[in-house]
Parts: structure tokens; C-alpha cells; sequence
């Protein structure tokens, strides 16, 4: 491979690792969904994915598709973005309905029913924040901030307090990311800590408030692990079908 | 029976079981093989690996086999048989009620049959509740509303048909609706994980039962909210068990979920046999003890007293099994 193909190979990945499985909120990248990246001498650009098993979820595996598409094609050198989806019981339509730049409604041929995407991501987008405002949350309490502090705590404060922990670190900029994307830019005066709706939390209800996200993380954990445990199957499955070949 | 390391003796009902025909021969079809293949990898996945068998034996399993997982080298004393047709995937079906009767009615006392319908059929729903009382004198129904048919892409509890269903199954005394909402068959449209319509036919219905089989998975939080408001709203804890071996702590805190929102007493066992098998689930069970940092932020536990509603109380008080009766018949090999 010649240093450009390499080079364009990893930029296509960093992309991709931007893009979470909406459900999991994890990278597609280290959730090992993409099988293959192929980059051609114009610049065009095929993605090879798969997920757990033939029959998850279509509507997220569309959206996967889109936001797949829609990072990579971000990238100046890139004509063209392809993802293919492997081995899926709608893989026909997804793949056809994402080259052609259809709504998900339109690419099943079920017309008026475009804002189902639409809904499900904003419903996905905030059980994000609320994932990774636990995460946090606790990271801090792990590192003695007393609950009156976190709720009086600024978003300018937040972004200057060093953190001793690599994981509580990498807990910050994720939180920090995602309360970007579902509240918008905020002033450094404004709350770091609010619910999904943009409220500031109270003092009172901060038990109460950590409950709440943590059943919100448990659920989306739970078939986090299941989907995982599918894919190793269906690796070692495949491993033991298909002797290597030689690329 | 489950005797413990201390002698005492536990009475179980496994709540959620199926004898299914899967092997290529009965495959209509791509996706009969993908079904099937789909169930295994979760059996592979969440199975400690000396209870994982070889798929060929997954895939058609006789009756003899089921009898001896569950209630000779199994603990279990009486399990529910719970249909699943998939006709469209499979020429005889997967696992119909008429398959299942065959091992039903050769232990009588040791299953509990039940049955299903489609709303969408209309008359022919109603006509087939008729029919399956008739016939087999179920008390309950296991019911996927997200299946697909023809152009439809599933339904809702609170669909207008459905609710005739719900009303013919109440005059019949059918009155335990297992609801399949967990991980699904063929799930497109945004409802198919969605459990809400479960609000609103609970309350519609204050008579009968509605058993969210795997709790919602993975809608558990939007379920322990209904499930916390509508007195007639159960859990099913099939393929939640099994992740004691494979993620012991999320199974901690998805119990302690479960106990603080559903409470002990609506909470059931079940193995989702043969997609995992009772013996090492109940062992497990019976040894696993929550955490204590997850016992103090819930404020519930995992005592002896709440095992044993899970494992088999609770069930028999669904199902209205007289305990003390089922054991002298069972336990002293009466029953058949």
C-alpha cells in the first residue's frame, strides 16, 4: 500500500471512531462493527460494517450508515463514501437507501414515516448525555467533590479542573462533547451539571438525580454486553467457516 | 425440586420454556436458519462453557431430552410451556402450542401450557382464543407485538383488535398475558422495543396480568416506570438470568433495578430454555449475593426469602399452583 493509501486509511478511521452506535454510545470502531476500509486512487471510499447478528435493529443500523457516510465524506480528498453492510437482513435496502441519499422511511417504502429517525436520535443523543453526565458525576465523587460542589460547579470550572484520573479525564471530554451536541454552546458561567432538558440540578435531588442516570446506563449497558457477546460468537463462528486466505 | 448446601428444600417453577423444532429440514427459509443461528449465539454467548451444546442438538432437542434438563438433572418442578409459531420461517412452525402439547400432556403435572394470538387476524384471533381454550384450557398467552406480517411491522397492546382479544381472554379466565418485550425477531420500525402500550393495557385490563418478558431489555428503565405504576405489571427474567456467569455485576444492578421498582414479588424466574438450561441458572441463583455498594445505593437485597419468591412463588401464585400440593405430589414421585 502506498504511503498516500495508508495515510487516507487512517484518516478514514479517525472519522469513524467519531461515530457511536446510538444505542451503546460506544465507537463503531472499538465496537469492531467495521470490517474493512478501501480507499480508490479518486478518492472514492467503501466501508464494510456488520453488526452483531443478521437481525439488529435496521433503523439503527441506517442510522450507523448515515453517520458513517456523513463523517467521512467530511474529509477534503474524499469524491464518494460507500458503506456496505454485511450480512444483515435489510443490508440490501440500507445499503441502497444510504448511497442514494434516502430517508430511512423512503428506503423501506414507507412513506410519511420520516421522522422516526429523527425521534429516535434525539431520544438516543440524550440517554447519551445522561450515560456519560453518571460517568462523570461519579468519577468526580470518586475524586472527593461533594455533591453541593458539582451542582454549584460552572462549565468554565469543570473545563479548568485538572483531574487525577486518565478515566475521569477521558469521562470529562466525553460529557463535555455530548452536552455540547444536545444543549449547544453554553458561557463558561453557565451550570456544568444539568438535566437533558438544560435545568439546572439541585442539591436536594442530587441522589435522586444519580439514580435516574444510573438506570438509564444500566439498561443501555446491559445490551451493550449482549451485543458484544453476539459479535465474539459470530467472529469465532466465522473464523472456524472461512479458512484465511491470503489478501 | 432445589435442595441447598443447608438441606432445605426449594420449590421452582421455571416460567419461560420452549420445545422447538429448528432443524434444517423444518428452515423455510434463509431466515429460519438466521433465527435459529441467532439463538445459539446468544447460548454460546452467555452459557458457561461446559453448558454449551453442540448446535445440531440446539437446533431439535426431543421431549426426553427437556424432561431430563429440567426435572431429572434439572431443579425444576413445574415449567410453562410459552409458543412461539414463526410460521413464515418454519413449514411446521418453531414451537406451536400443538407442537408443545405433545410433551405437555405426557406430564400433565409438570407443564403448563399456554397459547397465543395475533390480533391482526381479527376474527380468526378470536376464533382461535376459542379454540386453544377449548382444546388445551390454557390460562395464559405469550404475545410478540413486534412480529412481522405481510406489510405490518408489528403491533401495539393497545391496538382496538387487540383489546378484543384482552376482553374474550378475560370472560375465558385466560388471564396471564406474557408480553414479549426484549430482544426482538425482526425489529424495524421505532416501536418494536418500545413498551408503553404496556401502560396503557394494564390499566384498561386490572384483571389480568401482564408479564414483561425480559423486561423490557433493552427498554428496562422505560418498563421499571410502568411497571412501578400498574399493580398488574410483572417481569419475566428470561435472559437476564444468564448473565450472572457472563457480567455477574450488571446482572447485580439490574436485579437491584428490578427489586426497587418492581418489587419481589412480581419478579419470575425462567431459563428460556433451550437457549440456556435451569440447572446452573438456579445453582447460581441461590449463591449470588448483590454487592454491597449497589444493596446501599437501592436500598434492597438479594435475601434467601426473595430467592425463593423468584424461583417458584411467584409464579405459582400467577399460575394459582398450590404449593404444598404440587410438592407432596412431586416431590414424593406421584406426579407424572
Amino acid at each position: 500500500m502506498s504511503t498516500q493509501a495508508a495515510e487516507r486509511e487512517a484518516e478514514v478511521l479517525a472519522c469513524l471512531a467519531t461515530v457511536t452506535d446510538p444505542e451503546l454510545d460506544e465507537p463503531v470502531t472499538e465496537l469492531g462493527f467495521v470490517e474493512g476500509v478501501t480507499v480508490g486512487a479518486g478518492g472514492a471510499v467503501t466501508l464494510d460494517f456488520r453488526l452483531p447478528t443478521f437481525w439488529c435493529a435496521a433503523n439503527f443500523a441506517y442510522m450507523m450508515a448515515e453517520d458513517m457516510r456523513d463523517a467521512v465524506a467530511a474529509l477534503p480528498w474524499v469524491t464518494a463514501v460507500t458503506p456496505r453492510l454485511q450480512a444483515h437482513m435489510c443490508a440490501d435496502e440500507v445499503n441502497r437507501g444510504v448511497a442514494e441519499g434516502l430517508d430511512f422511511g423512503a428506503a423501506f417504502g414507507e412513506a410519511g414515516d420520516d421522522d422516526t429517525l429523527a425521534d429516535l436520535r434525539t431520544t438516543f443523543r440524550r440517554k447519551a448525555f445522561q450515560r456519560r453526565q453518571e460517568a462523570l458525576l461519579r468519577a468526580l465523587l470518586a475524586e472527593d467533590f461533594i455533591p453541593a460542589a458539582l451542582v454549584a460547579m460552572t462549565l468554565g470550572a469543570l473545563e479548568g479542573t485538572a483531574l487525577a484520573g486518565t478515566d475521569s479525564a477521558r469521562c470529562k471530554r466525553r460529557y463535555l462533547e455530548m452536552r455540547a451536541r444536545l444543549c449547544g454552546p453554553a458561557a463558561p458561567e453557565a451550570p456544568a451539571f444539568v438535566t437533558p432538558g438544560g435545568e439546572p440540578l439541585d442539591a436536594a435531588g442530587f441522589d435522586e438525580h444519580l439514580r435516574t442516570l444510573a438506570s438509564v446506563r444500566i439498561a443501555m449497558e446491559f445490551n451493550g454486553a449482549l451485543c458484544r457477546g453476539l459479535l465474539a460468537v459470530r467472529d469465532r463462528a466465522g473464523a472456524a467457516a472461512e479458512p484465511a486466505r491470503k489478501p | 425440586m432445589y435442595r441447598t448446601s443447608d438441606g432445605e428444600e426449594l420449590f421452582v417453577v421455571d416460567a419461560h420454556t420452549h420445545f422447538w423444532n429448528a432443524a434444517p429440514a423444518n428452515q423455510r427459509n434463509i431466515h429460519g436458519k438466521q433465527f435459529i443461528d441467532c439463538f445459539y449465539a446468544y447460548h454460546s454467548a452467555l452459557s458457561p462453557e461446559q453448558e454449551v451444546w453442540p448446535q445440531e442438538k440446539f437446533e431439535k432437542y426431543d421431549a426426553e431430552t427437556m424432561v431430563r434438563d429440567l426435572f431429572v438433572d434439572g431443579p425444576v418442578d413445574m415449567a410453562i410451556i410459552q409458543p412461539t409459531y414463526l410460521k413464515e420461517f418454519y413449514i411446521e412452525g418453531f414451537n406451536t402450542t400443538e407442537q408443545n402439547a405433545v410433551i405437555t400432556e405426557a406430564h400433565p403435572d409438570r407443564f403448563i401450557l399456554n397459547g397465543s394470538f395475533d390480533p391482526r387476524e381479527g376474527t380468526a384471533a378470536l376464533e382461535n382464543i376459542h379454540a386453544l381454550k377449548e382444546a388445551y384450557g390454557i390460562r395464559g398467552v405469550k404475545l410478540y407485538t413486534a412480529e412481522w406480517r405481510g406489510a405490518s411491522r408489528g403491533w401495539r397492546l393497545n391496538d382496538t383488535e387487540a383489546y378484543r382479544c384482552f376482553e374474550l381472554c378475560e370472560k375465558l379466565g385466560i388471564t396471564n398475558m406474557h408480553v414479549h418485550k426484549g430482544p426482538t425477531i425482526t425489529p424495524l420500525a421505532k416501536d418494536a422495543f418500545d413498551c408503553h402500550d404496556v401502560d396503557y393495557a394494564a390499566t384498561d385490563f386490572p384483571n389480568l396480568n401482564f408479564i414483561v418478558e425480559h423486561v423490557g431489555l433493552p427498554r428496562l428503565d422505560d418498563f421499571c416506570w410502568i411497571a412501578v405504576q400498574e399493580a398488574n405489571v410483572w417481569g419475566g427474567l428470561a435472559v437476564v438470568m444468564p448473565f450472572m456467569h457472563a457480567r455477574p455485576r450488571y446482572f447485580a444492578e439490574v436485579i437491584a433495578e428490578l427489586l426497587f421498582w418492581v418489587g419481589e414479588d412480581k419478579l419470575t424466574f425462567a431459563s428460556d430454555y433451550a437457549i440456556w438450561t435451569p440447572k446452573w441458572l438456579v445453582e447460581k441463583f441461590w449463591s449470588f449475593e448483590l454487592p454491597d455498594d449497589i444493596k446501599q445505593e437501592r436500598g434492597v437485597d438479594l435475601t434467601p426469602e426473595v430467592k425463593k419468591k423468584i424461583l417458584g412463588l411467584n409464579a405459582a401464585a400467577l399460575y394459582d399452583i398450590d404449593v404444598d400440593a404440587a410438592k407432596a405430589k412431586l416431590w414424593n414421585g406421584a406426579g407424572s
